[in-house]
């Protein structure tokens, strides 16, 4: 079963219509024990990192997810959920993550070499392989994702599996060990996005490290 | 490099697609869940699903079937028409819609777009703005194109991008219908203007026009169009394998 993190942010309708077309079963809960009995766990988010953060801290579900993910259970971020697995943000302000990759979060603003490039990034644009992974294995080099984002993750080059070109490399998906991230929406992806999910459904449940 | 994004827009009254034409193997041509989804499997990047209904039954009709169509149809929803308040925003974002988006209800309550944005951020929100030429100045109607508000259209549309509208559609009723391309002097005027993405609507009447707009105009981010996708005077496969031979940044 793949239980989607529910702490009051954003609209998980097609989240969970997503992995319901996949045959996955789904469940939407903020429930530590269902958390817990899930085979693997999705962190989505849309808004404020540091809004999201606290709505975390204050069900106390930063630590569970991080006590499952250093238990060896799939843990996919989507969006802002993906950011919210590095170190920290600096959007408006500094804000602690929960630390299970390595890196953190700053404006694409900061990077892009000209006004002509809008923010926030929206629209779907070509994925470019870093690395292999499990993750990536149902699709191909260069198949488009949807994305839409005004942060995005760096120095985590070790953990980043794809990026997308947008006047900078900007990182789209990552992977550490069981803790996986993507910072486009796979649900929205079409075809492509419902088989990177089916990847993430597919993977084997590492043994605790 | 981000693609330019094909958008084909569903007028929905009481429940069913208001025009179009049977497509080889789409048995409902009217029902919009069976629309969207040949939509999407043949290629449009975005849907629009226009509420052209006036009952409160309709409306209901229409969120059913907006919930529908978000169940088996991945690609982003944007959703427009009755949409005068942030209880309205709530109705269709909770039935899968991705984007919102506001023309008459702005116009009424030009607070309307702030509040939004506030609640659910700025990518939620489009602005769909209906731009006529009177005296050669470029005017915002209301009212599906019926009423000149006497507003000039392109300190209307900073106006609301500075309240956080972060899309802007723009309809010209000078080439709506006429297909005869799109406006690209109208466009253009809204491109200079603005930095959130622009979306190019009216005058479509062949691939050619979509070629014209991305090569004429490279900031316009994406093209709509009704009629000519519903009666097959263009389909979007040959439309975006036009556009990749054409050297545009297109998703295949």
């Amino acid at each position: 079963m793949v239980a989607i993190v529910d702490y009051g942010v954003g609209n998980l309708f097609s989240l969970t219509s997503s992995f319901a077309a996949i045959g996955a079963e789904v469940t939407v809960t903020a429930d530590p024990l269902v958390l817990q009995e899930a085979d693997r766990i999705v962190l989505p988010g849309v808004g404020a990192f540091g809004d999201a953060a606290n709505k975390l801290r204050a069900c106390g579900l930063d630590t569970v997810l991080k006590e499952l993910a250093a238990n060896g259970k799939p843990l996919l971020g989507i969006c802002l959920g993906m950011q919210l697995l590095f170190e920290k943000s600096y959007e408006y302000g500094e804000h602690k993550g929960l630390g299970l990759i390595k890196g953190c979060v700053r404006p694409i603003a900061d990077v892009l070499p000209s006004a002509d490039y809008k923010i926030p990034h929206i629209g779907w644009n070509p994925l470019i392989f870093k690395q292999n992974n499990a993750l990536l294995s149902n699709i191909q080099n260069g198949d488009c994702v949807y994305f839409v984002h005004s942060y995005y993750a760096v120095d985590c080059d070790e953990s980043v599996i794809a990026t997308a070109e947008y006047g900078a490399e900007l990182t789209a998906a990552v992977a550490s060990g069981n803790v996986y991230g993507c910072q486009f929406h796979p649900e929205k992806s079409g075809t492509v996005g419902l088989n990177i999910l089916r990847a993430f459904v597919e993977l084997k449940e590492n043994t605790a490290c | 490099m981000i693609t330019k994004r094909i958008i084909p827009c569903l007028d929905v009254k009481d429940g069913r697609v208001v025009k179009g034409v049977n497509f080889e193997g789409l048995h409902d041509v009217s029902s919009p869940v069976s629309l969207a989804k040949y939509y999407s499997d043949n290629g449009a990047d975005e849907l629009v699903f226009y509420d052209i209904t006036a009952s409160s039954d309709g409306r209901r009709l229409f969120t059913d079937i907006l919930c529908e169509t978000a169940k088996s149809v991945f690609i982003p929803l944007t959703v427009g028409g009755g949409i005068n308040s942030v209880a309205d925003f709530d109705r269709v974002l909770k039935c899968g819609a991705d984007k919102v988006s506001v023309n008459s209800g702005a116009i009424r309550n030009p607070a309307l777009i702030a509040e939004a944005a506030k609640l659910y951020g700025d990518q939620c929100v489009v602005l769909s703005v209906d731009i006529k030429r009177v005296d050669g100045v470029f005017r915002v109607f209301a009212k599906g194109g019926r009423e000149n508000t006497g507003m000039e259209a392109i300190e209307w549309i900073k106006r609301c991008v500075d309240n956080g509208a972060g899309e802007v559609v723009v309809n010209s009723i000078d080439t709506d219908g006429v297909k005869q391309g799109f406006d690209l002097p109208m466009l253009k005027a809204v491109c200079d203007a603005v930095s959130v993405p622009v979306i190019a609507s009216g005058g479509a009447g062949k691939i050619e026009d979509f070629i014209t707009l991305f090569h004429t105009l490279p900031k316009v981010d994406a093209g709509l169009a009704a009629s000519i996708f519903h009666f097959g005077e263009v389909s979007i496969r040959d439309l975006k394998q036009h556009m990749a031979d054409s050297a545009i940044p297109t998703r295949l």
